[in-house]
């Protein structure tokens, strides 16, 4: 990443906040709910590129994370009597729990080997949460959970996921640009370098892996905000390779690039899919399109093409 | 009871379910050794398996309708539909695969899950949503008792049959080919094998070709004994996946105990706990992988 956001930058990003805070009082139902679904999946996107993207670390089974928090928050709110904010914490606690706890059985093996225990581990846990329907609900979900009544409006729902997603987003803008972050990408660029200067290589990952664990949590807590249900699928590999694609639309290595990734592949999919059924043919059209010739991303294209002649930094060959 | 348990585990019930068990494992394993020699040898994490292992059972019913549905059909399906399948994923590495093999394997992955998608679809668009079914060949249509009061299809044991078949045709292939030699050495450093004149290139689409052939192979054989439908290809390739990294990436006899594991824990598992049955399988692989990061047996590669 570059230094820091310039002047320009900045009067872009708050004038596109101003606009996302008005936004609702002109917008029909139906697109508040599919811009709050573009925050949560641009949240998730956003963390999974914490470890893909700058730590370099090949996490296949993100959404696991994503589908944990959700439980946990559906849970705690259906089951105890705890205060919302609690439920809504606990989602992202529990998913960075987990997150530590696959990573310390992961985080020793290198890289197509983590992702393969990675998914492994994930795929048990979907199986659990699929099966046991006593206390999950099974493959059925759990459906009309209740909120409390500021959020549990339609307009309510959006400007909470808009907030926290906001939040989050400058948290972890934050922990990049730290030291920590700095850190992460030297891992990234070259592990075996790192560990030859002092770097704990391994706890810097595990540290890395719970963030993105906690903030994938919080994207599951806010889709239970959003939609007030959470199902099975929400745990299902399928849906990481379609975390990772909108990783790879948006471009990755990109600190906004996720949340583009993410805006476009739900808007692609809502508008192909009112035309044809056939939209996964052109979301792998799509895919194959920016495989070859935006290697680097949406993001990353356009950035290429406004300073042509700074240098930048290039996804890794090889 | 412990000692009533003790007694179930060995009861009749389980001998039956272990060999209902084995062809399902049969299945699995034809599938999951096309992935493996692809991951060994490409090293591409092959997500668009499942989708051809889905169209060689469309395949299959398509082209035993042709030939009258009867014996005659399933033997010409058995023929043509995985030949199918691998013409179509000739055309796949030729225009795409052979130019993305120098970038993360990531790409690859994720070039592969855009396949799946498109072949998701085009299966979708050929054949319609509904339910297809393919009958049993009338030779194989009667049950053998092996075992009193559990009658077991004929056409199970047939597919316990061709599994070995298999897997010493594909042992052969790796080991006592010329092609399936130099992939081998490829697997291991492209640059040395292309230096000495030998085009890796066309020896990667062979090895890829032949590893979706199996794909669709295991398509056919699946077909008469379940019904061919949209989605079918979404279970299995999480099981094929994670059977290949149980054995170790590109170990062929790795592939056939990763998929005797995966199916007779699942088989077994249901017997022992009906609600949690699935869960057995991948609890299976995640003590495996604790134990053995890389896999059972060592990546041949």
């Amino acid at each position: 990443m570059d230094k820091g956001l310039s002047g320009r930058a900045w009067g872009v990003g708050i004038a596109a906040v101003a606009i996302l805070f008005i936004l609702p009082a002109f917008l029909p139902r139906f697109y508040i709910y599919l811009i709050s679904l573009i925050f949560v999946y641009g949240l998730l996107a956003t963390s999974l590129n914490v470890v893909l993207g700058y730590g370099g670390v090949f996490q296949f089974h993100h959404c696991v994370f994503y589908g944990l928090g959700a439980y946990a928050t559906a849970l705690f709110l259906t089951k105890t009597g705890v205060p919302f904010v609690v439920s809504f914490i606990a989602g992202g606690v529990a998913a960075a729990v987990l997150s530590f706890l696959m990573g310390i059985i992961t985080v020793r093996l290198s890289k197509l080997y983590f992702g393969m225990l990675q998914i492994s581990l994930g795929s048990l846990v979907w199986a659990i949460v699929y099966r046991w329907y006593a206390f999950t609900g099974g493959d059925d979900g759990i459906h009309g959970i209740s909120l409390p009544d500021i959020i549990s409006s339609q307009k309510g729902a959006y400007y909470f996921t808009l907030s926290v997603t906001l939040i989050s987003l400058f948290i972890i803008y934050k922990i990049i640009k730290s030291p920590f972050g700095s850190v992460l990408q030297g891992i990234r660029d070259n592990p075996v370098r790192s560990g030859m200067v002092g770097i704990n290589v391994k706890r810097h990952i595990l540290v890395a892996l719970m963030i993105a664990g906690f903030f994938g949590g919080v994207a599951g807590s806010l889709f239970v905000v959003v939609d007030k249900t959470v199902f099975p699928d929400m745990l299902f590999w399928t849906l990481s390779l379609e975390v990772l694609i909108m990783c790879l639309i948006g471009g990755w290595f990109n600190f906004f690039g996720p949340m583009l990734g993410a805006a476009i592949v739900i808007a692609l999919r809502t508008f192909v899919s009112g035309y044809t059924v056939y939209w996964a043919l052109v979301y792998g059209i799509v895919m194959i399109f920016v495989i070859f010739f935006l290697p680097d991303g949406v993001l990353g294209y356009i950035q290429q093409k406004l300073k042509p002649a700074k240098g930048r930094v290039v996804a890794k060959e090889g | 009871m412990p000692v009533d348990a003790a007694w179930v585990l060995f009861s009749e019930k389980v001998l039956s379910q272990i060999l209902v068990g084995l062809s399902r494992t049969t299945i699995l394993f034809i599938v999951a050794s096309g992935m493996s020699l692809i991951l060994g040898v490409l090293r591409i994490p092959n997500v668009a398996h499942g989708s051809l292992y889905m169209i060689g059972a469309f395949m299959a019913y398509s082209v035993s309708r042709l030939f009258g549905g009867g014996s005659q059909g399933f033997w010409m399906a058995l023929l043509l539909a995985p030949l199918g399948v691998a013409v179509l994923s000739f055309i796949a590495e030729r225009a795409l695969f052979q130019h993305l093999y120098k970038r993360e394997h990531l790409m690859l992955l994720l070039l592969t899950f855009a396949l799946s998608l498109i072949f998701g679809d085009l299966t979708k668009l050929v054949w319609g949503a509904e339910y297809k079914s393919v009958p049993v060949p009338q030779i194989f249509q009667g049950f053998v008792t092996i075992i009193a009061g559990f009658p077991l299809p004929l056409y199970n044991l047939f597919l316990l049959a061709v599994g070995p078949v298999v897997a010493v045709s594909l042992w052969l292939f790796v080991n006592k080919t010329k092609i399936g030699k130099i992939s081998r050495a490829a697997a291991v450093d492209r640059e040395m094998v292309s230096a000495v004149g030998i085009n890796v290139s066309l020896v990667f689409a062979v090895v890829f070709v032949v590893g979706c052939f199996l794909a669709g192979l295991g398509g056919v054989l699946v077909a008469p004994t379940v019904s061919v439908t949209l989605g079918m290809d979404h279970t299995l390739i999480m099981e094929a996946f994670l059977i290949v990294i149980m054995g170790g990436l590109g170990n062929i006899w790795g592939a056939l105990i990763g998929a005797l594991i995966f199916g007779l824990s699942q088989s077994l598992g249901i017997l022992i706990w009906p609600q949690f049955g699935i869960i057995f399988p991948y609890l299976a692989v995640v003590i495996v992988l604790m134990i053995k990061p890389t896999g059972l047996l060592k990546s041949t590669w």
